[in-house]
């Protein structure tokens, strides 16, 4: 209810305030009269009509008459969801505007069309409370003296303005791992929303799949397959049929499907270094060439593996020497490895990473 | 809502281009200007061109040269009549020196009440 009242009134806080009067009259009302027979258009219709007042009563400018222009809202009208739906569509986009800081969009996102509070989504992040605040109250503001729209992109605009609320929910499922409160499940809520909202783009049901195929193995990435979880598996599966059924599928079906092929067994790696050949010309990412690499050798082919590796202009990236490592000590030559380890080890960061490459270098 | 949109060119670039180029590309300077959503728009000389003036404790310091010494300079500006920033963006990014090297910096301008209450405006 929130998302459509903000997309109707183009102003967040009005929308806030109003959604909190009208839950305050339905509390104080309905115990004595009764809930109406569609409490939720009856909240919507109360706080847009409450919203309206305000503007009236506040009335300063001219520029606020494209509200008063706005007949009032009647229960009958809203009960068909579209209306509320579409507004939901059109907020995704003012939240994911690229004119807005990609930390902001973020933050935005989760704070509207999420259901997260302010200070969960700052312990998300792990900012303070009050970065989080001046964030979200900064974005708004811009939202609303640099007239970002709410509105769905025109068609033209659509694919890289899709790109951008996509990398959004993205960036939200991968932060879920680090902070302390579960984005993961609210980057794959939003995944749903987003299919449920823009069913006929591929990417959108790609992306949930991805999300999904991932998240299923969360708990055991490629060991243990007894810890997958198969119903998420299945739905991931499911969206990426989807996707694939669209024909308009992007790097998000490209990383789905290899997912897919992952949770298979045995892996058809042959096919993993296929999908990873066209997600690299999709997207030109050594780091996406380095996958491929490393499909390739489990295919078998670990000579052309290298070949591939040593390509890569990727001297400052861990893993590329981390993967020649394994390479070279998988065609024996263990001077080469003991090498490629090192340096490796020399960029790792983290704590077990040191220690499994020392691990490995032990091992030689 | 107006928007001014300010052209920050890389110097030189418009100069080098061959001349049929340079003459369709003053053709789109001056479409623009002729945009019925254009509400004004102007055209600065050379940064060299440039003064700077500075008050400090009532003495007026004069240098010259521009402000910022920035690799890409303030050439000129437009101010727009656009529904919404996305408008705006739109009419920006057909400024032919944001595809020159430049950028071009979108501000919305404050709306003056007196203005709009006495139709001085458009």
């Amino acid at each position: 209810m929130l998302a459509s009242l903000i997309g109707f009134l183009g102003d967040f806080d009005l929308a806030e305030e109003a959604a909190q009067e009208a839950f305050a009259i339905a509390a104080e009302r309905w115990p004595r009269d009764g809930v109406p027979s569609n409490p939720g258009a009856w909240l919507y219709a109360s706080a847009r009509n409450r919203a309206i007042d305000r503007i009236r009563r506040e009335r300063t400018l001219a520029e606020k008459t494209r509200l008063l222009e706005v007949p009032e809202a009647t229960v009958d009208e809203l009960d068909d969801d579209t209306t509320i739906e579409d507004e939901r569509l059109e907020l995704i986009f003012t939240c994911c505007h690229p004119a807005l800081a990609l930390e902001a969009q973020v933050a935005l996102t989760l704070r509207t069309l999420g259901g997260l509070g302010t200070e969960e989504i700052a312990r998300g992040f792990l900012v303070s409370e009050e970065t989080m605040k001046r964030r979200l109250s900064r974005a708004k503001v811009k939202i609303k003296t640099a007239g970002i729209p709410f509105a769905v992109p025109a068609d033209h605009k659509l694919p890289e303005r899709l790109d951008a609320v996509l990398a959004v929910v993205y960036l939200i499922y991968n932060e879920g791992y680090s902070g302390r409160v579960d984005l993961a499940a609210e980057a794959l809520r939003l995944g749903r929303v987003l299919t449920s909202l823009m069913p006929d783009e591929a990417e959108v049901h790609g992306l949930l799949g991805l999300m999904l195929l991932h998240h299923a193995r969360r708990q055991a990435r490629f060991s243990d397959r007894a810890l997958w979880n198969g119903d998420e598996i299945a739905a991931g599966r499911a969206a990426l049929e989807q996707a694939i059924a669209l024909r308009q599928g992007g790097p998000y079906t490209l990383q789905a499907a290899i997912a897919s092929l992952q949770c298979e067994e045995p892996v058809d790696w042959n096919e993993v270094a296929v999908l990873y050949g066209r997600l690299a010309s999709v997207t030109h990412s050594p780091v996406v060439e380095l996958n491929r690499a490393v499909a390739v050798a489990q295919a078998g082919a670990v000579e052309r593996a290298l070949e591939l590796v040593d390509r890569l202009d990727l001297d400052s990236y861990q893993y590329l020497h981390s993967t020649r490592g394994e390479l070279l000590r998988r065609l024996g030559r263990l001077e080469d490895a003991r090498d490629a380890y090192e340096r490796a080890l020399e960029l790792a960061s983290s704590e077990p990473e040191r220690r499994f490459l020392a691990r490995r270098i032990a091992e030689l | 809502m107006k928007y001014a949109t300010l052209i920050y060119s890389k110097p030189g670039s418009h100069e080098a281009l061959p001349d049929a180029e340079y003459k369709a590309m003053f053709g789109e300077y001056m479409a623009l200007a002729n945009d019925p959503r254009c509400v004004s728009s102007g055209q600065l000389e050379p940064v060299e061109t440039a003064t700077t003036v500075r008050v400090q404790d009532g003495e007026t310091l004069t240098t010259d040269g521009p402000y910022a010494d920035t690799k890409e300079v303030f050439g000129g500006y437009y101010v727009f009549e656009a529904d919404n920033l996305d408008e705006a963006l739109e009419l920006a990014s057909r400024i032919p020196a944001a595809r020159l090297g430049g950028a071009i910096e979108v501000r919305p301008v404050v709306e003056q009440p007196s203005e709009v209450r006495s139709g001085v405006e458009r």
